[in-house]
């Protein structure tokens, strides 16, 4: 798993069924990576769900965050509409769990992305990584408080 | 993660029982979650079992994007802090959740003798959503991370209300 100081692999995966996001996309920004293994399951939903109220803290820090999983855009698509996500949820689809492997967070055995959480900086760097037990919703504590020293750090 | 409460309970919050309690209980709650109508309940039967030993704080923790009436409730709870009738504004939400609407958070503030002119000006008031949404800032950054979450002496408690109440019982024991 990637860790703080480690440069964030730069990506491109669907975002909706004929959009593509990469990560370049929000350079100059700092970027929330929130893989979870698998749309619907009701931790996930919990966790999507909490940061989604959770983004007017996040902009205050001038964030944006993305969640990654290897469920298809279509998939991504119903799960998104179902809980009225505000922010993108990519599709780590095919090659299937590329992007999470290339940032350590892949479960060979599930074939799923691991729970895992990353803050990368404004200059495309990891300030912050967290790998969570997959059954157990992380929060949004610890990305809040990544994100205030990266602030404190800048000042 | 780290899971301590921030802040620490204070004259601000909610509070019912006396502060000189052994366990001092803090609920993140959503009026319009499922979860907490069933840890409401359990929450009552730990009062009435461990009684003085327990000092009972809840905070407002809204998902307003899934619940749509969450965030009304919660204003409805202050603007009856207002007129003193905030616990029994949270009782009567929760024990009547099915007609949680802006309807049944007037009828319920006429049940409980709230005086309705007041009340309604008072929903409107742009420091009660403040409250409120100080309430979800501080669970967020206390690492709340759905509802119904419990905090014991300021520590998260991993588990349901049924959990908290069988491991009081068998602390008391």
């Amino acid at each position: 798993m990637l860790q703080k100081g480690d440069k964030a692999p730069a990506f491109t995966l669907y975002a909706t069924p004929d959009q593509k996001f990469s990560l370049t996309e929000l350079k100059g920004k700092n970027v929330i990576l929130a893989f979870y293994p698998a749309d619907w399951s009701p931790v996930c939903s919990d966790q999507m769900a909490l940061y989604n109220e959770t983004l007017k803290f996040f902009n205050r820090y001038d964030a944006a965050i993305l969640g990654i999983s290897v469920d298809s855009k279509w998939c991504h698509l119903a799960f998104s509409q179902s809980r009225k996500l505000h922010f993108p949820l990519l599709a780590d689809f095919e090659p299937k769990g590329d992007v999470s492997k290339s940032y350590g967070v892949y479960n060979e055995n599930e074939g799923e992305s691991d729970r895992a959480l990353f803050v990368i900086d404004k200059d495309g760097i990891i300030a912050w990584s967290y790998l969570s037990p997959a059954a157990m919703n992380p929060g949004a504590d610890g990305i809040l408080d990544a994100l205030e020293s990266l602030k404190q750090k800048t000042k | 993660m780290s899971s301590h409460l921030k802040p620490a309970v204070s004259e601000k919050d909610h509070a019912e029982g006396t502060k000189a309690a052994t366990v001092q209980l803090v609920e993140y709650g959503d009026y319009e979650c499922p979860h907490c109508g069933a840890a409401y309940p359990v929450i009552k039967k730990i009062q009435k079992t461990f009684g003085s030993q327990v000092y009972f704080v809840f905070r407002n923790f809204p998902l307003s994007e899934i619940h749509p009436y969450a965030m009304a409730a919660a204003i409805a709870t202050e603007a009856a802090a207002l007129q003193n009738k905030y616990w029994q504004m949270h009782d009567i939400i929760f024990e009547n959740q099915e007609m949680l609407d802006n309807e049944g958070l007037q009828q319920m503030a006429g049940t409980i003798g709230l005086e309705i002119k007041k009340f309604q000006k008072d929903i409107l008031r742009e420091e009660l959503q403040a409250k409120v949404e100080a309430d979800f800032e501080s669970g967020v950054r206390s690492g709340v991370n759905g509802t119904p979450s419990f905090f014991i002496n300021g520590n998260k408690f991993d588990g349901g209300a049924n959990d908290l109440y069988n491991m009081l019982k068998e602390n008391a024991g």
